[in-house]
């Protein structure tokens, strides 16, 4: 294992993130004779999509499916590639002049970068229903998460609730692990399917067409699955009950434990601190950033390949890591021989296939992104839909104003729960887009670090920084 | 055409207390703020309100300032979130505390004495916290702090429902005399008024330069960070002298952290770039002196964009060129407590032409004299 003082002072280039992104560009930038150093905050590389991809207890190829396993090949490439590749290392903070501050078991350091790719992949998108706060709620990526890094299943009453490829693929998995799934809740709104009859063509020749009836035909098989237009956790202390409105009627499930997930949307937070341009993107329902054909955001220097670019899904992602990777080597390294971009270009292109479809069949609906009454919006400060309302009523315009006078945005989480309900609230009473009102200013550091971490940034080295500067 | 009695540029604490004190002499201002109320460092500073250490010039206005904290509910109907458990300067050393000790018994001379020195059993009473090294200090115990954004907001609201008008994502373009008022050039059209207020902070160089009378006003954006929520241990903000610190817990158990290293500031994109190397000071001075923090997570670090003159002064009173027009700018990091006084003092002299809390040696034409 790399320690915060084995590294270098300065790399060619820093990925950021250890999914397929981050492990395709780090790949192609090695071979391409970059020093190149990829810092994942795992215990193993493969992001969230190919979690757990060399270590994971579920040997079963089945039970995970064969999208999961080619994570395999890219790490096993990246390995190989000469690239230094630094688990365990969390990054703290990134600044237009690419310092990187990186943490590694309690001790930090700030490392240079001639440039930077953030693959910092997608979050679920927060998923606002009343009780979500229960334990025995958790999101469906967390299940996902479990099972792929310790092969961990649910053993209780289990449902899910909500929409998107996602929750399919994980119904199917527990399935093949002999989950028993009471029922299936889905929460996108079955208009959807007109608005998305457009993008149909495109889909049809897309390989998710093939995946996906697949996979909703197997979970079909075996769990029914109940259109719902509300949903509601309840119990005292523990989930109890899975409360849902469907075709007009009101519904009790008994349950142990809910899983719910509406969508992912691109993990922001480093991107933004960083000063990375974002806009909002009204067909994902989210902030993405601002970038070139090569995706280069507005620092220059840095890049955002991935889902962090805006969600396309994890073929796509290697696919956007090896072309911000040729990038950085034609900007460091001329003289080196690259893929031809226009070839890569090309698979990227077929992977996004389809990608439209998918966003707007699998739209979360508006009373499902934009709660009302008590329930919680901000976890972290437990802040009510009701008290945001009510203070963008008051004449709050802005998530930021917000932050100084509810505290939402201001915990650990650092916005990641609430930043897209709290931006969608107070849009909705402005009667406003998303796009005026903005998301939080994020700010450094991007993920909590100790006073003794930051007290340990070796004095010479910063002292050094502070004269170059 | 727009018209008003005073236009005052700037939303931060300044430009809002002066628009609400003028307001409340039955005047006509209008505020004009090129993003926000409290956007910048009146929003975002520690919140520190202190009397402790303050330029002897600028006491007066501290006092006066104090006055109006300790009622603040009564003037703009919201507590602010002020709260007073004094302010401590630490000593790190015997040699300090001799050098607080000058200090204190010269302010006693000038008839001051909100400032007094505690010994180290007095210290370890006010902070358990701290670090054993430390023999003793000053305390300032009507000190306290408060929400800086929300007192920000607070005193705008007040000023509107007094009859201010307040204009935001405005910019001021220029400024030119017209007969015998002045005509205030806005992205949003003009605005004429006999009086104008310069509280524009980092950006009043620029108000100033117009006028013929520049300012080396170096723009700064001091650093600050934010724990995750401790169990209280301390009450009184804590500051040193010999390193950068300041240090507050505040109600609800998070840790500002603060003491004036500065990141680098682009006050023409409203955007700052922390210095990770001079938090890490920060962090290790915390360190040494609160070993409780240790393990404390840091959530967020921020800077905001302000003024800061040579002196460390800030610069208030009329213009040395124009009549008409006043400046309150400058404060040099140390401006938020200064605001409910400054305003109210400004207010009146531009209502009545003079006022009793004097403000000799904050003049603009400390800078041309040469």
């Amino acid at each position: 294992m790399i320690a915060a003082a084995d590294l270098s002072p300065a790399y060619d280039l820093i990925v950021i993130g250890g999914g397929p992104a981050g492990l395709a560009a780090a790949s192609l930038a090695a071979r391409a004779g970059l020093s190149t150093v990829l810092f994942d905050e795992n215990p193993g590389v493969g992001g969230q999509i190919y979690r757990g991809i060399t270590s994971t207890p579920v040997k079963n190829g089945t039970v995970l499916g064969e999208d999961y396993w080619a994570g395999a090949a890219l790490a096993s490439e990246a390995k190989a590639s000469g690239a230094s590749i630094v688990n365990g290392a969390t990054v703290w903070t990134l600044d237009p002049s690419l310092a990187v501050g990186i943490s590694i078991a309690g001790k930090a350091r700030l490392v240079q970068a001639g440039r930077v790719i953030i693959a910092t992949g997608a979050l679920e998108r927060p998923f606002p229903i009343p009780g979500w706060t229960l334990p025995g709620v958790m999101t469906a990526g967390a299940a996902q998460t479990t099972l792929k890094a310790q092969g961990l299943v649910p053993s209780g009453r289990t449902v899910l609730a909500g929409c998107g490829p996602l929750l399919w693929l994980l119904a199917a998995q527990l399935l093949r692990a002999g989950v028993k799934i009471e029922a299936m809740l889905e929460t996108s709104s079955r208009r959807n399917w007109l608005r998305a009859l457009p993008h149909l063509p495109d889909f049809l020749l897309s390989p998710y067409w093939r995946k996906g009836l697949g996979l909703m035909r197997e979970v079909k098989a075996a769990v029914p699955v109940i259109p719902v237009q509300k949903l509601a956790a309840t119990g005292a202390g523990k989930l109890k009950e899975v409360v849902y409105v469907s075709g007009g009627s009101e519904r009790r499930l008994l349950a142990d434990l809910l899983l719910l997930h509406h969508g992912v949307v691109p993990n922001v937070n480093l991107a933004m601190a960083a000063g990375a341009a974002h806009r909002w993107n009204e067909r994902q329902l989210c902030f993405v950033p601002e970038l070139d054909d090569d995706f280069g955001s507005s620092v220059p220097g840095i890049a955002i390949a991935g889902d962090g670019a805006g969600i396309a899904g994890g073929t796509a992602a290697a696919e956007r890591g090896r072309i911000a990777a040729i990038a950085a080597v034609r900007a460091l390294k001329p003289e080196a021989s690259v893929p031809a971009p226009q070839v890569v270009r090309q698979k990227l292109a077929r992977e996004e296939m389809g990608r439209a479809f998918l966003d707007v069949i699998y739209r979360p609906s508006d009373s499902f992104r934009r709660p009302e009454g008590d329930t919680i919006v901000c976890r972290c400060e437990e802040v009510t839909a009701q008290q945001v309302r009510a203070t963008a009523d008051m004449g709050c315009e802005g998530p930021n104003q917000m932050k100084a006078f509810l505290r939402s945005g201001m915990g650990p989480c650092q916005g990641r729960l609430c930043g897209l309900t709290v931006t969608e609230l107070i849009a909705e009473q402005r009667r406003v887009s998303p796009a005026e009102v903005g998301y939080y200013r994020l700010r450094p550091p991007v993920k909590p670090i100790t006073l003794a971490e930051l007290a340990s940034l070796p004095i010479g080295e910063a002292e050094r920084k502070a004269v170059e500067r | 055409m727009r018209t008003a009695d005073v236009v005052v540029i700037g939303g931060g604490i300044h430009g809002c207390s002066t628009a609400l004190h003028l307001a409340l002499r039955g005047l006509k201002p209008i505020l004009v703020e090129k993003d926000y109320a409290g956007r910048h460092a009146s929003g975002v500073n520690a919140g520190g309100v202190r009397q402790l250490a303050r330029h002897v010039a600028e006491i007066p206005l501290s006092i006066s300032s104090m006055a109006i904290w300790e009622h603040i509910e009564d003037l703009v109907g919201d507590d602010c979130g002020f709260d007073s458990h004094g302010t401590v300067l630490v000593a790190e050393s015997e040699e300090e505390l001799a050098g607080f000790r000058a200090r204190v018994d010269e302010l006693r001379l000038r008839g001051f004495t909100y400032e007094e020195l505690i010994d180290r059993a007095e210290l370890k009473r006010l902070v358990p916290a701290v670090s054993d090294h430390c023999p003793g200090g000053v305390v300032s115990r009507r000190d306290g702090a408060a929400d800086p954004f929300r007192t920000t907001q607070a005193f705008r609201r007040r000023a509107i429902e007094k009859g201010a008008e307040v204009i935001e994502g405005v910019r001021v373009t220029s400024l030119s005399r017209a007969g015998t008022v002045w005509r205030v050039e806005t992205s949003d059209g003009p605005i004429e008024a006999p009086k104008v207020v310069n509280a524009a902070g980092a950006w009043a160089d620029r108000i100033a330069a117009q006028l013929g009378e520049p300012v080396p006003l170096e723009v700064i954006a001091p650093m600050l960070m934010v724990s995750s929520r401790v169990p209280p241990f301390i009450q009184p903000v804590v500051i040193l002298r010999g390193r950068k610190l300041s240090f507050k817990q505040l109600a609800n158990g998070t840790v500002v952290i603060g003491g004036g290293h500065l990141a680098t500031p682009f006050r023409d994109e409203n955007r700052t770039v922390l210095d990770w190397s001079k938090l890490t000071t920060s962090a290790r001075t915390v360190w040494e002196l609160f070993p409780v923090m240790r393990e404390a997570t840091i959530v967020r670090g921020w800077a905001g964009i302000e003024a800061r003159m040579p002196d460390d002064i800030p610069v208030i009173g009329p213009s040395s060129t124009s009549e008409g027009i006043y400046h309150q700018f400058g404060f040099s990091a140390h401006g938020f407590q200064l605001g409910p006084g400054t305003g109210a003092m400004m207010a009146e002299l531009i209502a009545t032409g003079a006022s009793n809390v004097p403000i000799d040696g904050l003049g603009i034409a400390r800078f041309s004299r040469g």
